[in-house]
């Protein structure tokens, strides 16, 4: 606005008639290329300080600058705040306790528990299963099929969705080891020998399609001179037991809310 | 108003070059200058609104557009700084937002008038 009151001054003559504009050839002395460069680096600079303000004020890194009277102000609001989540928080507990102490919850609590148990004891393999799946059978008559295969083909089975699974009679686990070469495979350090049958529960048709999938394990045992079977079944059954994986070190968390 | 002398071309393509290295370079304002920065914000929006109008009015000069804009930031920065000094920053710069504020929206009501004549 200095430029509005200032500027009719210096120049009323020169540019007060708004008529079309390119009749004023005369009027290029006064802008340089010096006063459009800074006419252009202010308005960068503009920009730039507004971005940086705009990304300052966004990140809440503020407060180191602010004033006390603003910091007061900033503490007061939160203390309000903080007042409001606190009463919320004493409404919610006592909702818990309320649900907590109802009887029927009680028994609901031990059904959805022996439920929890039960999905837990099939992955880790300490209960059998039974359902829909897959029994493959892996023959290597040339004793070229290793653990990579059969590693393989537990973890496409698992990515395709399969719930548990046995191997050569071995079951299956989190912390399952597949090593050794050809003909000399061990699955949790017992031996294994040909054929492999795999037993794995899930969804029969994405588990045989993740067996077919072009250089997958049926290629893969092909290549080696074998030969691989694959049946979907309504129902099969992963019999197989292991022991349940003790931890040495570590130890349920305390729950904090107690 | 179509370009007597600079088309809006330079100092948007400024603006925008600002913005762009502001957002990329990210970098974090001294804690120092924290009060003041939002302040020269408002006090050069307050010279770019009134360059605008003056273009609109046809009586636009970069010098005086340049010296504004500078003279404006040092001067809302400057009185920030006084009041902070003085113990009344919060207040102070709540004045010089209300006053620029009042600027800008005169300015932005005669931009309006040329554009829409309404």
């Amino acid at each position: 606005m200095k430029a509005t009151e200032a500027q009719s001054a210096p120049q009323p003559a020169q540019e007060r008639k708004r008529e079309p504009a390119a009749t004023l050839p005369q009027a290029a002395p006064t802008r340089s290329w010096v006063a459009l460069a800074l006419i252009g680096l202010l308005c960068a600079m503009l920009g730039f300080a507004l971005a940086v303000q705009l990304r300052t004020v966004d990140s809440d890194q503020g407060l180191a600058g602010a004033r006390e009277e603003d910091l007061a102000r900033i503490l007061a609001d939160l203390e309000s705040r903080q007042d409001r989540l606190r009463s919320e928080i004493s409404e919610q507990q006592d909702l818990l306790e309320q649900l907590g102490s109802g009887e029927d919850s009680a028994a609901a609590a031990v059904e959805e528990a022996r439920r929890q148990a039960e999905a837990l004891a099939i992955l880790n393999g300490t209960i059998p299963a039974v359902g829909p799946g897959l029994t493959i059978t892996i023959r290597d008559p040339d004793s070229q099929v290793d653990s990579a295969i059969l590693l393989d083909a537990v973890q496409e089975l698992r990515g395709a969705g399969a719930e548990t699974m046995q191997v050569a009679g071995v079951r299956i686990g989190v912390s399952s080891a597949l090593v050794g070469e050809a003909g000399d495979v061990r699955i949790d350090g017992i031996e294994v020998s040909a054929p492999y049958e795999i037993v794995a529960i899930g969804e029969s048709q994405t588990l045989a399609t993740a067996m077919q999938i072009p250089g997958g394990v049926e290629d893969k045992v092909i290549q080696a001179g074998g030969s691989i079977d694959i049946v979907a079944a309504d129902e099969v059954t992963v019999d197989a037991l292991r022991p349940l994986d003790e931890p040495e070190y570590a130890e349920p968390a305390p729950d904090p809310d107690d | 108003m179509k370009g007597i002398r600079t088309g809006p071309l330079i100092p948007m393509l400024g603006l925008a070059a600002g913005v762009a290295a502001g957002v990329w370079l990210d970098p974090s304002v001294p804690a120092p200058l924290q009060p003041y920065l939002p302040i020269a914000v408002v006090a050069a929006l307050d010279a770019v609104f009134g360059g605008v109008r003056a273009r609109l009015d046809g009586i636009f000069d970069a010098k005086v557009f340049v010296v504004s804009f500078i003279s404006n930031v040092v001067v809302a920065a400057l009185i920030v700084f006084l009041g902070d000094q003085l113990g009344v920053g919060a207040q102070l710069s709540t004045a010089v937002i209300v006053v620029l504020g009042i600027r800008i929206f005169g300015n932005v009501a005669a931009i309006r008038r040329h554009l829409f004549r309404a």
